[in-house]
């Protein structure tokens, strides 16, 4: 692994409880501008709230996150908010296309939501919607594309705002094989080609070799892969 | 893998000399390992000594003699046969990490370093392939995918170990 130095994004010693369940339990992650990493473990390790508690969606009960050398406690939800607007990106399995309305305006929405005049924000969204072969669907809603376009489509809406970091959780989960393998093959590529660090929930081994290192998480905790050999 | 039988189906579309043979197996299958041309020779004699071969034409020139081989009907029937014939899956049962897993219990070390340790090197070997699909053709992709489906089952199991190593230690140490 590369000095914690240069990272990105940086945790440490995260915990966070749901009830008496102990969902992280001292977990940490780090990652570099521009990289892959996998965040693989079993169902309920804990690996979304890793994610969650990352992209400043959940916040830990104790612990450290920091971002481009800023401490994401110390901002309030407005900051956190414009953080996650401007900054992050974000992919699901599922479920996130708004279905009223057409693929283009989907992925220009961030923009949109960031004051970007339409026609600027369906331009730049067009260009990703081709990056990822989907701009031949623009004028067509959510519900008249396949899962697999759909899939490319958020992808495109994850990188139009040119963000820093995308949290990818099991962006494939609900693909069949080659589907999948195209999602995660646009996307690294057009994340490593923008500098873009992924951070790729999965549980899938296949989709994970897809990135540059892994983490994996077992009963809250993490353990870097690159410092096990 | 059946060298003989490749190399018989290979001549099915023509006659080919033990080079031409040795090429297009390279290029078809031998993308890690390449054939020798003793392999070849010798493969070439048992087949010939067979019958499932023939030797169609032989060229003099500067260097020894170049024999040109073609398929007999028998060797034809022959590579059908092989063709028609599943094979054996293998039968996994003799794991080498099962045994490390379990020597590593009883002597009281840390079995979940052996299984992350192996985890490790499966990723590392499966993101080697995964590069190499990137790049390669269809025939690269489908050789590729044969190895990843196999490492991804593997990495399977070593998360179902890792999972049960308390329960296989109480079993051990009972």
């Amino acid at each position: 692994m590369n000095a914690p130095g240069g990272s990105l994004l940086v945790a440490e010693n995260l915990r966070k409880a749901y009830g008496p369940t102990m969902a992280l339990d001292g977990a940490a992650f780090s990652i570099h501008p521009g990289e892959v990493v996998a965040v693989m473990g079993p169902s309920g390790s804990g690996k979304s709230t890793l994610l969650h508690c990352l992209a400043g969606i959940v916040t830990p009960d104790s612990g450290s996150i920091t971002y481009d050398g800023r401490e994401l406690a110390t901002m309030n939800d407005a900051q956190r908010s414009q953080l996650r607007r401007s900054e992050f990106g974000f992919v699901f399995q599922f479920g996130q296309l708004v279905p009223e309305l057409t693929c283009v305006e989907n992925v220009a929405l961030p923009l949109r939501l960031n004051g970007t005049p339409r026609k600027q924000a369906e331009r730049t969204a067009l260009g990703w919607m081709e990056r990822l072969e989907v701009d031949d669907l623009a004028k067509k809603r959510p519900g008249e594309v396949s899962g697999g376009q759909g899939q490319r489509v958020a992808v495109a809406r994850s990188l139009v705002t040119s963000p820093r970091v995308v949290f990818a959780d099991e962006p494939t989960g609900a693909l069949d094989s080659l589907n999948g393998e195209r999602v995660m093959e646009l996307l690294t590529e057009a994340a490593r080609s923008a500098s873009t660090a992924v951070v790729l929930v999965t549980h899938e081994a296949r989709v994970a070799a897809y990135s540059d290192r892994e983490i994996v998480v077992r009963d809250g905790k993490s353990r870097d892969m690159e410092r096990v050999v | 893998m059946s060298i003989g039988h490749t190399l018989l189906g290979l001549l099915e579309s023509g006659p080919r000399h033990g080079y031409d043979l040795k090429r297009a197996f390279d290029e078809k299958f031998g993308h890690d390992r390449p054939l020798h041309y003793g392999q070849v020779y010798s493969t070439m004699s048992r087949l010939l000594k067979n019958g499932l071969v023939e030797v169609d034409g032989i060229e003099a020139g500067d260097g020894p003699e170049r024999k040109r081989y073609a398929i007999t009907d028998a060797g034809i029937t022959d590579v059908e046969r092989w063709l028609a014939t599943p094979e054996k899956p293998e039968p996994y049962l003799q794991s080498t990490l099962y045994t490390k897993v379990v020597l590593a219990l009883l002597t009281h070390r840390d079995a979940a370093d052996v299984l992350d340790t192996q985890r490790a090197e499966h990723l590392r070997s499966m993101r080697i392939l995964t590069d190499r699909k990137r790049s390669g053709d269809l025939a690269d992709q489908l050789i590729c995918d044969h190895a990843l489906f196999h490492l991804e089952a593997d990495l399977r199991w070593l998360e179902l170990a890792t999972a049960r190593l308390d329960k296989l230690k109480a079993a051990m140490t009972a």
